[in-house]
């Protein structure tokens, strides 16, 4: 299943290129058109041969990590990857430790006395909080944050490299690692706030209690584990949109990430870096989702069992 | 509680936990959301008609004032009215949404009931194939193919948007449809001879329609949200066409000097999609339908 689905998005980001309109060579090469970047290009991609074999030529490439070369930049699709990448790693990390560390007790404590007055804010403040784009969220914050507070870095085009300065990089990355943090919690919080209210109500439950065992025992020790199941799941499913989320919070405020390099680059149309961005992006999101589910399958062996 | 067992198997019939199936009433706030999401519709179908002044009308003797009676939200830094900005910005999010929809729903609902019904590798195959098209989000997939297929138009946004919303629509539609294909009065109709297309258009449908309804609601957010990150970053309509993602766009570079350029349409996205979402979760209560099948 893996395999057919990574097929099928090396395909369709293989295809991207032809959904261009006119000769892609043109394209591709922009303003760097001449003779001999053409020649090379068309050696690159195969261009005048049949398209099966233009696709078997440039997944053999991409199969050999290498991805094309802008022939805007002059470097390789790949390294700008590799340079990009542990950004969007370090904000996602970021967010989802924030997220799971905020959503875990609230849920816990929603889940006591659902429908009580705490339940009822918590949810109504998540439901709220869902009704927010990121792209709203973090242009809000970026006004008060930055502009009308002036914390400093963390405005527009003031990202910190983590190898330079570690305090001021959080600092430029808290705006929108919050952001993300905040789409990720509202949904963690409803699932396992649902799924821990399920889950108090089993048998094994009221046998835990009969013994009087404490509360928070109860909590942790026997509701917690069963109840994480969808949360999971889910949990999986959101850190790959994550990746693409990244796109929009990194946008604003420029920092350079794999978001901020695909919208730069569909600016200057340098597609092979597009190409390249879309394909490792996509395959990175399949293997989350993979490895989520084998987590899944730890967690509660019911299900591989079934 | 008179006899356990039949009142167990009731629970497993309907798939719900414990509590007797009770309708939730939907309450006023949910009434005002409903006016709320009108007034917005007809806003938007009516701007031509309504005394406003034209969205992309550059008035310099007035650029970048605050709300004023004369401009109800102030103008931005063209002179332009910023309500009729929003007003008319709301068409694009609408008409996307609703185009949208009409794809995915036209084509993933039919598909869902049909998967659902028939069972067997008609089913099988088809879930596959949505299955591997829902593996990856929807953004990136928009994302990937509205910069490679220039020039774009809001034709172009409809279709891509629309397509990548099928195998969602399929997944709920279909999930829907399994639970009340094994009900009795479904293999009661198929008993007395029943035709299939009798069953499906009027046993599966009628009991199908709920579900499709409030997730068609939630299904318009989530376009109106995508289209707005589309705008957003620039890949939506082009300029001077307002929508509220291009108008929050078009504020970044000024923040500093007129927030409300960011405040308003920001607002107005909001406050439309809080509605939406809160339609479409007391409809979901209202017609008891459990959330793990969304």
């Amino acid at each position: 299943m893996l395999i057919v689905i990574v097929f099928i998005i090396t395909v369709g980001a293989f295809y991207l290129i032809h959904l261009l309109p006119g000769d892609p060579a043109v394209v591709i090469l922009g303003t760097g058109d001449s003779p001999s970047n053409r020649q090379k290009l068309f050696k690159e991609l195969g261009l005048n041969k049949p398209i099966l074999e233009q696709y078997i030529v440039w997944i053999k490439n991409v199969l050999h990590g290498n991805l094309g070369t802008s022939f805007i930049s002059q470097t390789s699709v790949w390294s700008t990857i590799k340079t990009a990448l542990p950004i969007d790693v370090e904000i996602i990390v970021l967010s989802q430790i924030l997220a799971f560390a905020v959503a875990i007790p609230t849920a816990m404590r929603s889940a006591r006395k659902p429908d009580g007055w705490l339940d009822r804010i918590l949810s109504a403040g998540s439901f709220t909080l869902l009704s927010i784009p990121s792209f709203v969220m973090i242009v809000l914050l970026v006004l008060v944050v930055a502009i009308k507070l002036g914390v400093p870095h963390t405005g527009p085009s003031s990202y910190i490299s983590l190898s330079s300065d570690w305090i001021g990089n959080l600092e430029s990355l808290a705006l929108p690692s919050f952001t993300l943090a905040v789409g990720s919690y509202v949904v963690y919080y409803r699932v396992l706030r649902s799924d821990l209210i399920a889950t108090l109500q089993e048998e094994f439950i009221t046998m835990a209690r009969s013994k009087g065992i404490s509360q928070r025992r109860i909590m942790w020790r026997h509701a917690f584990r069963p109840s994480t199941v969808a949360l999971l799941g889910t949990a999986g499913v959101n850190i790959g949109g994550l990746l693409a989320g990244g796109f929009i919070v990194q946008y604003l405020l420029s920092i350079p990430g794999l978001g901020y390099t695909l919208i730069s680059s569909i600016g200057l149309s340098d597609y092979l870096v597009v190409q390249g961005i879309v394909l490792v992006v996509s395959v990175g999101v399949i293997l989350i989702n993979f490895a989520f589910d084998i987590v899944i399958n730890i967690v509660d062996p019911r299900i591989s069992r079934e | 509680m008179s006899s356990s067992i039949e009142v167990n198997e009731m629970v497993e019939e309907a798939g719900v936990h414990d509590r007797p199936e009770r309708k939730k009433k939907l309450g006023l706030l949910f009434w005002i959301c409903v006016g709320w999401i009108t007034l917005n519709f007809l806003a938007a179908i009516l701007a031509n008609v309504l005394p406003l002044q034209s969205p992309i009308f550059q008035d310099y003797s007035a650029v970048n004032v605050g709300p004023s009676l004369h401009h109800l939200l102030g103008t931005d830094d063209l002179g332009r009215d910023i309500f009729s900005r929003v007003v008319y910005g709301s068409r694009v999010s609408i008409e996307v949404s609703l185009g949208a929809m009409l794809i995915g729903f036209g084509a993933g609902a039919p598909l869902g009931m049909l998967a659902a019904y028939r069972r067997g590798k008609f089913d099988a195959i088809l879930s596959s194939v949505m299955y591997v098209f829902l593996a990856f989000p929807a953004i990136i997939a928009t994302i990937a193919v509205l910069s490679f297929w220039t020039p774009r138009s809001l034709f172009k946004i409809i279709v891509v948007i629309g397509i990548a919303s099928i195998p969602l629509v399929y997944r709920v539609i279909r999930s829907a449809a399994m639970t009340v294909a094994t009900k009795d009065y479904v293999v009661a109709a198929k008993v007395q001879g029943a035709t299939d297309r009798r069953i499906l258009m009027k046993e599966l449908l009628p009991n199908v329609a709920p579900i499709g309804v409030s997730f068609l609601l939630v299904g318009i957010a989530t376009v109106v949200t995508l289209e707005g990150a589309l705008a957003f970053l620039g890949l939506s309509v082009n300029a001077p066409t307002p929508s509220w993602g291009n108008m929050i766009n078009e504020s970044l570079s000024r923040l500093q000097l007129n927030p409300w350029l960011a405040v308003f349409p920001s607002l107005a996205m909001c406050l439309f999609l809080l509605c939406l979402n809160f339609i479409g979760d007391r409809l979901r209560a209202h017609f008891d339908v459990s959330e793990g099948k969304l």
